[in-house]
């Protein structure tokens, strides 16, 4: 009895190596042997500067979440563009920031013929398959916020060069804790591109001169979660007494730093800065606790892309470097390089305008 | 068996003379009182490593960060206790919390004049409906409170997220003397721990000291023996589900105050801590026994291990392994010191002790 | 007992008479719950087919199976285990270890592809064998040990990897394991799966093994007595559990081209639901592989044709919490009422003689 069961799970296990060996197939693939993939031509066929803008384009916006505010005025901005452009907007997505589902919204998207597929990426790779099977299917691809690899969509619509966060983030600290002392990072997670192009960037630019006297001693992971980067300032602020500056370039971070800080004994005396949101960081620029801080305006941001998607789906562009569009109420736009359109510099936000912004 | 009716009376006054329940009861209780001292133990090593290493970590100002930070995992491991002491559990608890806060944050949207004590109540009704729902399926269905609850996570979550539609209500929306609630303090003592600690002192006089208390225990050790001695099995099951749902309410109001910033996705995984605090607190998964004390004492040891990695400057990512870790050495280690004990007692009672 | 601690009282005593007269009423509605699955799949499929636009081609159905690669896999060895009373919430923690085990060996060991799949299998198996260890050999309830690890497990992926993705597999590797068979639209990862669950399903249904596993469930202690090994048995459907878990860690590794700590998070409630939704009872002891089959392919298709219908993703999670709940509770209920049924024509016949 006891033999003949073992005898079957052995079997069973047997069948599941086997499985993986067969499906595996023979050749002894190593990292060192199996060639890179070829990145793709993206700009095929030539743009038409001066075609019209399509009516009726079926425009979709899948964010990295949807019940992430930030994306909700992103795509509300994209919203305002469709209809302008007389399109069809639609907006889904997972109800949490995974790769995984965001690649079965995408194919449901493909499946349902959409003309544009405007996406925040959960992972640069992982929803790559899926992209292009909808681009080979029929889709125009743009991202905006977080990128995908380039061979993957025709137009990433970035918020802000990542040189230009470094250098106003790093302005806006040096001028905050009067141009010396220890300063800290508080990031979001150690694997989010854009936040880790940042902080290169920032590093480099703290290598100025000007900045000679400003020392960053550690970056913190908050994991974009409120409660973690609380406890992650905490960890910041007693793990280094001297600290003068903190920068968290991004909206969860700044703001749950800024709480910390306003009801604790360094209020006023450790500075904060980072891209935060207006409405989340009214209540602390006005008690004191945050001098300025700095963001973009996310409903530009999809605006731009819905635009941006509009010509590329009308031929009006392709993709490729140097081609031209407008974008309604934003003016006219270059793609860049790798087929990337900037928004433009941030905005900063201090006690004196802050009231005039609403998102 | 030993908690049967008989039993209860015998557990208040315990100078009773010995009788066939008498050692499973020493037991349980010395088993209890070398939880909560090891518990405590382990505490003060991890504060005194972390202070070696740091000493600002003992100041007045991260003391009260500590204490703001368990005071609402505390409030959800004394509900979560309640439950698993008579052999179910609750994985709504998380999405509860989720729901009753965001609904808190709309409250104040919809009319800004609420006095906060009014919100609190609110907020701890709803909690409760929500546990009524949740001890309704499982009493009237008969259906195990682990899927029942497995299902109301996915359902109390995806009203939250329907509801708050991606929408974030932020500290400017809420009146300051409800956000002040969340940092005001007393001689020193954050006002949430104050309430967390009422809490747990309630909920422990009430397990020891009321028949309908002790009956918890005896439905955890043995239903069915609960069933035929004439506990009410289901009207207190049901009870001990609107428990911690109200204090999942509660939870959430207190969570709203303190973080001010709320989305739909507030509380996401917390159940699995709230589990953890009462499992590594001594509460035994299987029903029958545990205490609050031990359960709190679980959820503030998590905190402080959570607080330590962040200042030992330790890759945050061990937080959640050495969670899991703990849980597995928690119940392990129960399973081991029971099985030791019973093998003591079994050879003091062969020698006629 | 351990094993039943985790849901409700466990029959015994002067009730096991009364459980056992509602088994047997559960046993006659387990074929009707197996048709049921069935047809009420066979509708949905209907019904959206001819209501929602783009639903019924054969593109979507690729995209729909290759969607439910994960979860059919995962689905049977948990059937099973839940077969047997007992369960493992550590799945799709396992996925991701083994997801970041897979891209960790990739990035820095230099062995080959084909050698990493199989060591990730095998570590599954490993995982699995701890699983196994604390539940049968320090005969600890398996829903706390598998809480415990599906924390430790979770964490542990993150440190193998940190927060990393690792992306650059072989594409060649990446595109098979999307194609679909040549000339068809079905995905060749279909393939496996029913092997798989060919295999799962002559050991449940065709061995004595199977009835073993049954016996178990029903009730430990009997099938001990019969000369089955509950501990040997359980273990092993651990190790099983952990080398699928494995298994589908390469899968998802390949399909999404990115090995990341999270992959896979939430995934084990899915999993659970499916089986559930299959017919398996939670007590153990009741259900069939073809009920869980269809029970994955009805989440599936119901997912995606909400999806291809716009729906939102939070309402979404409302119906899997639903549909959890409903279907535990309608089985439940309906043996209820035949059970009450069943007492009140037996007490008129004893009125009557």
């Amino acid at each position: 009895m006891f033999t003949s069961r073992r005898l079957r799970l052995g079997a069973t296990a047997l069948t599941l190596t086997a499985l993986v060996l067969g499906s595996a197939g023979c050749g002894g693939t190593t990292r060192e042997n199996s060639g890179t993939d070829a990145g793709g031509a993206q700009a095929s066929g030539a743009a038409n500067p001066d075609a019209p803008i399509k009516e009726g384009l079926k425009i979709a916006f899948l964010p990295k979440q949807v019940n992430n505010p930030y994306f909700t005025t992103a795509d509300n901005g994209g919203k305002e563009a469709v209809t302008e452009v007389k399109g069809e907007f639609k907006e889904v997505g997972p109800s949490e920031a995974s790769a995984s589902s965001q690649v079965s919204y995408i194919n449901t998207l493909s499946q349902q013929g959409m003309d544009v597929i405007v996406t925040s990426a959960n992972d640069p790779n992982a929803i790559c398959g899926a992209l292009n099977q909808a681009k080979a299917a029929g889709a125009k691809i743009v991202t905006f916020d977080s990128d995908t690899k380039p061979e993957c969509r025709q137009i990433f619509v970035n918020q802000v060069t990542a040189q230009g966060i470094a250098e106003n983030q790093v302005k806006l600290i040096s001028e905050q804790i009067g141009g010396e002392g220890e300063i800290a990072i508080l990031s979001a997670t150690a694997n989010a591109t854009n936040q880790n192009a940042w902080i290169e960037l920032m590093k480099q630019e703290l290598k100025k001169p000007e900045y000679s006297k400003i020392k960053l001693v550690t970056v913190a992971y908050g994991n974009d979660d409120d409660q973690k980067s609380f406890q992650e300032t905490q960890g910041l602020l007693q793990s280094y007494p001297n600290l003068k500056g903190i920068i968290s370039p991004t909206t969860v971070g700044v703001a749950a730093a800024a709480r910390y800080l306003s009801g604790s004994q360094y209020k006023g005396k450790v500075k904060l800065t980072g891209l935060g949101t207006p409405n989340q960081m009214r209540e602390y620029v006005k008690d004191g606790t945050v001098d300025a801080f700095a963001l973009w305006s996310p409903a530009d941001l999809g605006y731009l892309a819905a635009y941006a998607g509009a010509a590329l789906a009308s031929g009006q562009i392709t993709g490729a470097e140097g081609d031209k569009f407008k974008a309604g109420k934003l003016g006219e736009f270059t793609v860049g390089k790798d087929g990337v359109v900037v928004l433009g510099p941030p905005t900063v936000f201090d006690k004196n305008n802050i009231d005039q912004f609403q998102f | 068996m030993s908690l049967t009716d008989t039993g209860v009376t015998e557990r208040i006054a315990n100078t009773s003379p010995p009788d066939a329940g008498r050692p499973r009861r020493r037991l349980t209780e010395r088993l209890l009182a070398v939880r909560e001292l090891s518990l405590l133990l382990a505490l003060g090593a991890l504060i005194l490593v972390t202070m070696l290493h740091n000493d600002r970590f003992l100041s007045s100002q991260s003391i009260k960060d500590l204490l703001l930070g368990c005071a609402i995992l505390v409030i959800l491991a004394v509900g979560q206790t309640l439950v698993i002491i008579t052999r179910n559990v609750d994985l709504s608890v998380g999405s509860i919390l989720g729901l009753v806060a965001f609904a808190t944050g709309e409250l104040f949207l919809a009319a800004p004049g609420t006095p906060w004590p009014a919100a609190l109540l609110l907020g701890v009704a709803l909690g409760a409906v929500c546990g009524a729902v949740n001890g309704g399926l499982i009493a009237v269905a008969k259906v195990p409170a682990l899927v029942i609850t497995l299902g109301t996570l996915y359902a109390f979550r995806g009203i939250d997220y329907y509801w708050a539609a991606g929408q974030q209500i932020n500290a400017a929306d809420m009146p300051r003397s409800f956000l002040r609630l969340g940092n005001q303090t007393l001689l020193g003592v954050p006002v949430l721990f104050l309430v967390a600690l009422v809490v747990v002192a309630a909920a422990g006089f009430y397990l020891h000291s009321y028949r309908s208390g002790r009956e918890l225990y005896a439905i955890g050790s043995e239903p069915a023996a609960a069933r035929l001695s004439g506990v009410p099995v289901g009207r207190r099951v049901f009870a001990v589900f609107v428990a911690s749902g109200a204090l999942a309410g509660l939870a959430g109001v207190l969570y709203a105050a303190r973080f001010g910033t709320l989305d739909a996705a507030a509380g996401t995984g917390l159940e699995l801590q709230v589990v953890a605090a009462a499992v590594v607190g001594g509460v035994a998964i299987f029903g029958g026994s545990g205490s609050v004390f031990g359960a709190a004492l679980g959820a503030v040891l998590l905190t402080t291990i959570g607080s330590s990695l962040a200042v030992l400057r330790i890759d945050p990512f061990w937080q959640q392994a050495v969670v899991g870790a703990l849980i597995l050495a928690a119940i392990g280690l129960d399973r081991l010191l029971a099985a030791r004990m019973a093998a003591r007692l079994r050879g003091r009672s062969a020698r006629g002790a | 007992m351990a094993h039943d601690s985790l849901y409700t009282a466990p029959p015994s005593g002067a009730v096991a008479g009364r459980e056992r007269g509602r088994l047997a009423g559960l046993r006659g509605a387990l074929g009707s719950w197996d048709a049921a699955i069935v047809a009420g799949l066979a509708v949905v499929v209907l019904l959206a087919s001819v209501s929602v636009p783009n639903f019924a081609t054969g593109r979507n159905a690729q995209f729909l199976l290759l969607d439910l690669v994960p979860l059919a896999l995962l689905a049977l060895p948990m059937t099973l285990i839940v077969i047997t009373g007992e369960i493992d919430l550590s799945v799709a923690s396992m996925v991701g270890l083994g997801s970041t085990l897979m891209g960790q060996m990739w990035l820095s060991s230099g062995l080959s592809l084909e050698l990493i799949c199989v060591l990730v299998v095998l570590s599954g198996a490993l995982l699995g064998a701890v699983n196994g260890v604390f539940v049968t050999g320090f005969g600890l309830p398996s829903l706390a040990v598998t809480i415990g690890t599906l924390a430790l497990y979770r964490g542990l992926s993150f440190v193998v990897l940190g927060d990393q993705a690792v992306a650059d597999f072989p594409a060649d590797w990446t595109d098979a394991v999307v194609q679909p068979i040549p000339g068809t639209s079905i995905p060749v990862m279909v393939v496996p799966v029913l092997l798989l669950a060919l295999v799962f399903g002559v050991v449940l249904h065709a061995t004595p093994v199977g009835r073993a596993l049954y016996a178990m469930g029903n009730n430990g202690e009997a099938a001990t007595f019969a000369g089955v090994s509950v501990a040997r048995t359980k273990f092993w459907l651990f190790v099983a559990s952990g080398a699928v878990c494995g298994l589908v860690g390469v899968f998802w590794t390949l399909r999404y081209a990115s090995a990341r700590g999270d992959n896979a998070t939430g995934l084990e409630l899915t999993v659970v639901t499916a089986v559930l939704l299959g017919g398996v009872s939670i007590f153990g002891g009741r259900g069939g592989l073809l009920g869980v089959v269809a029970g994955v392919l009805l989440l599936g298709v119901l997912r995606n044709a909400l999806q291809l219908a716009d729906v939102d993703a939070n309402a979404l999670t409302i119906v899997t919490g639903t549909l959890l709940i409903a279907s535990v509770v309608l089985p439940h209920a309906v043996a209820d009422v035949r059970a009450r049924l069943h007492r009140r024509r037996q007490r008129a016949q004893l009125t009557a003689s």
